[in-house]
């Protein structure tokens, strides 16, 4: 038989950009224990739906932890406190029955409030646009391993493109930077032989338009590894730090 | 010049700037509680230390005018990222948790770093701006020492050095991009060694010169 829990939600409700926003209290009962935490949420609106209020904004996609699309800060900590684990793979069954949780948005300057729990991260696609890409020519395909990548550093390169870009890296940063994610997109190509011909160029645009934003610095805090549902690692922002200095200060880039 | 100044300029630019800067005071810190050990030795050896020191005559002042430059990088730079990630977070999280990333050092950088910009001031004005004609360096210790009130703020202030040593450490390491698999381990180790060696090693000294009083 499921299991079923009653929680008490303070979930943040917020109009728009403009709008100051507040903490709203909402009870979720008879919660199954089998729900993902999207799913309680869901349950929540259709109350809320049917008591003609308006119901809780929040963004999600896939629901399978692989878009990046959803995300929120859960009692304190982002995607909450499993570990290795967006929200939408976060299950009731860690809650215990009687529960207040507080739902908040991921904050900040970078990321703009939509609407409650919404937040435009677009600002993360405008650091990918600044150089997280590779060019390559049209034509026929060459060979199968016409370039040999040796299987540890192709691993290194899987581990950095694991990142999904959802924004828990900025949501848990005390300091609200986005060392981590550009730090992921940098690596992921600066590691292999097809990502060193614009290598300078990425780190350095990248970084520059990661600081243009308003993203905060690093300080080596690493509540952004230890926050990623992907688990990226910081020896990845060590890696940008050197391909970005080496960049600055011993390539022909500007 | 303007690469150099963009370079530098950008986040990771500043961070460099702060482990380089960082990374030398770890260096001057050695280095001054090594001359300053020379106090368990007595009297003589103390000021026959600082004696030779002051022998160096101009090479001492360039050290200093050195240690002055970097210590005003260190704190201008410390202090516009400081206000530069406040920026980043107008609005604060109502219920803040850490996901175990942070330590004791990490969290309180810009605390204890500014705990220790006071006292360095504090520092030079009782030990290095004074009259020192009719006296001895070991006199002027000895005596700063013998008040309880200045064994307490040199204990606060080198509690403070050892936390915010244990994570500026490492943490150049990691800004310069120095983190390998194979001594990260050992640096962080160091790191944390190198905090408790600055702690006890400078925050015993007033406490023996006391006891000796």
């Amino acid at each position: 038989m499921t299991k079923t829990i009653n929680l008490t939600l303070k979930v943040w409700r917020q109009q728009g950009p403009k709008d100051k926003g507040r903490f709203e209290t909402y009870h979720a009962k008879n919660i199954s224990t089998d729900m993902s935490f999207l799913e309680m949420l869901d349950v929540v609106n259709d109350q809320l739906t049917i008591d003609d209020k308006e119901p809780i904004a929040f963004d999600h996609d896939c629901r399978e932890g692989i878009c990046g699309m959803c995300g929120c800060v859960v009692n304190g900590r982002a995607h909450g406190a499993e570990k290795g684990t967006t929200l939408c793979q976060l299950h009731m069954r860690h809650f215990d029955n009687g529960d207040t949780i507080a739902i908040e948005p991921f904050r900040a300057m970078a990321f703009k409030a939509i609407k409650d729990l919404a937040v435009d991260r677009s600002a993360l696609d405008k650091i990918i646009q600044a150089g997280g890409y590779v060019s390559v020519n049209t034509g026929g395909a060459q060979d199968a391993n016409a370039i040999l990548v040796p299987q540890e550093v192709a691993d290194l390169a899987m581990d950095a493109a694991q990142c999904i870009g959802c924004g828990a890296c900025v949501a848990a940063c005390p300091n609200a930077s986005a060392m981590l994610f550009t730090s992921a997109k940098v690596s992921q190509l600066a590691l292999l032989p097809q990502g060193m011909p614009e290598a300078a160029k990425r780190a350095l645009n990248m970084v520059r338009t990661m600081d243009e934003l308003g993203f905060g610095n690093c300080t080596n805090e690493r509540e952004c590894e230890a926050e990623c549902p992907k688990e990226i690692s910081i020896t990845n922002i060590a890696r940008l730090n050197r391909e970005y200095l080496n960049a600055g200060f011993f390539s022909r880039s500007i | 010049m303007n690469w150099i100044t963009g370079t530098l300029g950008s986040s990771i630019g500043k961070k460099l700037l702060m482990a380089i800067t960082g990374f030398s005071f770890c260096g001057f810190l050695a280095a001054h509680l090594a001359g300053n050990l020379t106090i368990y030795g007595g009297k003589d050896a103390f000021n026959g230390y600082a004696a030779h020191l002051h022998a160096l005559g101009p090479l001492v002042t360039v050290a200093e005018l050195g240690l002055l430059t970097f210590f005003l990088v260190h704190v201008i730079i410390g202090l516009i990222l400081f206000l530069s990630n406040l920026k980043a977070r107008p609005v604060r999280y109502a219920v803040n948790k850490s996901a175990g990333g942070r330590t004791l050092g990490s969290a309180t950088m810009p605390y204890t770093g500014a705990i220790l910009l006071a006292f360095i001031i504090f520092h030079l004005m009782n030990f290095h701006f004074v009259d020192k004609t009719d006296t001895t360096i070991f006199n002027i210790v000895s005596n700063a020492f013998s008040n309880t009130g200045y064994v307490a703020i040199y204990i606060v202030a080198m509690v403070a050095a050892a936390i915010h040593v244990s994570h500026g450490f490492w943490s150049a390491f990691q800004t310069i991009g120095a983190n390998h698999p194979k001594y990260m381990p050992l640096i962080r180790t160091v790191s944390i060694a190198f905090a408790v060696v600055v702690g006890i090693g400078f925050g015993f000294l007033p406490i023996y010169i006391f006891l000796l009083a």
